[in-house]
């Protein structure tokens, strides 16, 4: 029935499973973003390198010291994480009291460096890492073949993006982290610790930036560039979900993702512009974002 | 006022504070006995939120002392203040409105023993058990200032700071509020009050400190409030 569309099912299928798997990437790097948003009032343009850091993490561990995957995914996370709680700590709290920019200025400063780092220290070509043994090879479904790996993406990737969002609306940890979105002053002066919040949550979304890096070191190159490539998507991701939304980030990754492969099936030339159009639609009918509340 | 007063639970002695460039407090000095409601009036912009704040270590530029139960808090951040046993209920209310009116009242962590329970905060807000599952935003002005105050009596502390908590209010809220006030101060909590209304200020307080420009201009107990009415006026300009 696909044929008469004209479109074989298993290039449909197979650009959709793409799709969701960079919607995955979008949903875990927005998410974070999204938090750190909400808390602490900076657009964090480091994002995308601390992605790519996950992923050299993860490539160091196997290559210098024969961690595996597994112990990667949970290792790249808190070793990265640190680092922004040390960036956090040592820099960003300087510029709370500022405008919105000086945040902005400083992570995108820092993105450049780090990148600049790496690409001294690995050039641009790019290092492969290899699908964990457990996950290579894959089924046939019938109408497509599913490469295990990926479909392991996408579904951790949702675990985690709904064990977040549970934690953020269910948990005592999370009323603080919504009521400190609001009104960090009050929270504060009811007895609760918030600026070591804030530091917390800051390494939290750094270490989610770091996880996406670890799960898209076996599909993508582990080079220094992946991130920069990643961060503008991921920044319109937000801006269509709505500035500091956390459902709103995750559900607007995936479907956006979804969109993007859709278009690469219908008319592959509009794919690389499509998410900016409707960045550029959604900001024109509801500036605040389709999840988010104007304020 | 003595030095250092065991009844006393907070004193306050020249007292400064700062907003950025501007100084609002010249050096308050007032003392706040145990178990008592104690007012601070004034007009607006004479200083009174600023105070609180001070006490709560909002404002952090400040000089001087606030002693609590003996305790310096000059110095010392909002979250470890609220730890030592005061609580805050500001003039804009503070109700958040991502969280329900249950999770609004679980909020503020427990600092020590001896506060009231859910139900015992129940049973004095009914209101509030029913609309338990509503929006924080969701409330009318009453509901909100009733969920402000319930908000902190289950922390365990015993000074409540309450920032004009009349304000806006339609007279028989503003009664209730002061039945709550006087059944608070019955089960031995120490009360700051902010206010602007000393017809209502004398209901429930039981003395009164005037400020203006950030000082403490006078004094007065709550029995002489009848006698001193026309001063009153004079100092809130009304």
């Amino acid at each position: 029935m696909f044929e008469l569309i004209g479109i074989p099912p298993q290039a449909l299928f197979g650009q959709m499973l793409l799709g969701l798997i960079n919607g995955a990437f979008y949903a875990v790097l927005s998410l974070g973003l999204a938090l750190i948003f909400g808390l602490l009032n900076v657009i964090n343009f480091t994002h995308g390198a601390q992605y790519m850091l996950g992923a050299y993490v993860a490539w160091l561990l196997l290559n210098f010291l024969g961690i595996n995957y597994w112990l990667a995914l949970i290792l790249a996370p808190v070793v990265v994480g640190a680092f922004g709680i040390l960036l956090e700590r040592l820099m960003l709290r300087k510029l709370y009291h500022l405008d919105h920019l000086y945040g902005l200025l400083l992570t995108f400063g820092l993105a450049l460096i780090i990148e600049g780092v790496f690409r001294n220290l690995y050039g641009i070509s790019g290092q492969s890492y290899p699908v964990p043994p457990v996950l290579t090879g894959g089924y046939n479904l019938g109408f497509m073949f599913l490469p295990l790996y990926r479909g392991w993406v996408v579904f951790f990737s949702l675990v985690v993006c709904l064990g977040t969002w549970l934690v953020i609306e269910k948990t005592k940890l999370g009323s603080y982290l919504r009521a400190g979105t609001e009104n960090p002053t009050l929270v504060q002066a009811f007895g609760i610790n918030v600026p070591r919040m804030i530091t917390l949550t800051y390494g939290f979304g750094v270490g989610l930036a770091a996880l996406a890096g670890v799960l898209a070191a076996p599909i993508y190159q582990v080079k220094p560039t992946m991130g920069a490539d990643m961060i503008i998507v991921v920044f319109a991701v937000v801006v269509i979900g709505g500035m500091g939304s956390i459902m709103g980030s995750v559900v607007t990754g995936f479907m956006l993702g979804l969109l993007e492969g859709l278009t690469k099936v219908f008319y592959p030339e509009a794919s690389n512009t499509v998410i900016f159009v409707v960045m550029a639609v959604v900001l024109l009918i509801k500036p605040a974002g389709l999840f988010g509340k104007a304020s | 006022m003595p030095d250092t007063n065991p009844e006393l639970q907070l004193e306050v002695s020249d007292l400064h504070a700062h907003y950025g460039e501007s100084h609002i407090l010249h050096g308050m000095n007032f003392a706040v006995p145990k178990g008592e409601v104690v007012t601070l009036l004034g007009r607006n912009g004479a200083g009174k939120t600023t105070t609180m704040k001070a006490i709560m270590g909002i404002v952090q530029k400040r000089g001087g002392s606030i002693r609590f139960e003996g305790q310096e808090l000059v110095g010392l951040p909002s979250n470890r203040i609220a730890r030592l046993g005061l609580a805050y209920c500001p003039e804009e209310r503070g109700i958040f409105s991502s969280l329900n009116v249950t999770e609004n009242i679980l909020l503020p962590p427990v600092v020590k023993p001896g506060g009231m329970s859910l139900q015992d905060i129940h049973g004095l807000f009914p209101r509030l058990k029913e609309r338990g599952y509503s929006q924080g935003t969701k409330l009318s002005g009453g509901e909100a200032q009733m969920l402000a105050i319930a908000r902190i009596l289950r922390t365990g502390a015993s000074l409540l700071l309450l920032d004009e908590p009349t304000e806006g209010l339609a007279p028989l809220i503003v009664q209730q509020i002061g039945d709550i006030i006087r059944d608070l101060k019955r089960r031995g909590y120490t009360i700051l009050l902010v206010e602007q209304n000393f017809r209502f200020a004398a209901t429930v307080a039981d003395r009164h400190f005037v400020v203006e420009n950030g000082v403490v201009v006078d004094w007065l107990p709550n029995d002489q409030i009848g006698q001193s009415t026309e001063k009153l006026k004079k100092y809130l300009g009304v």
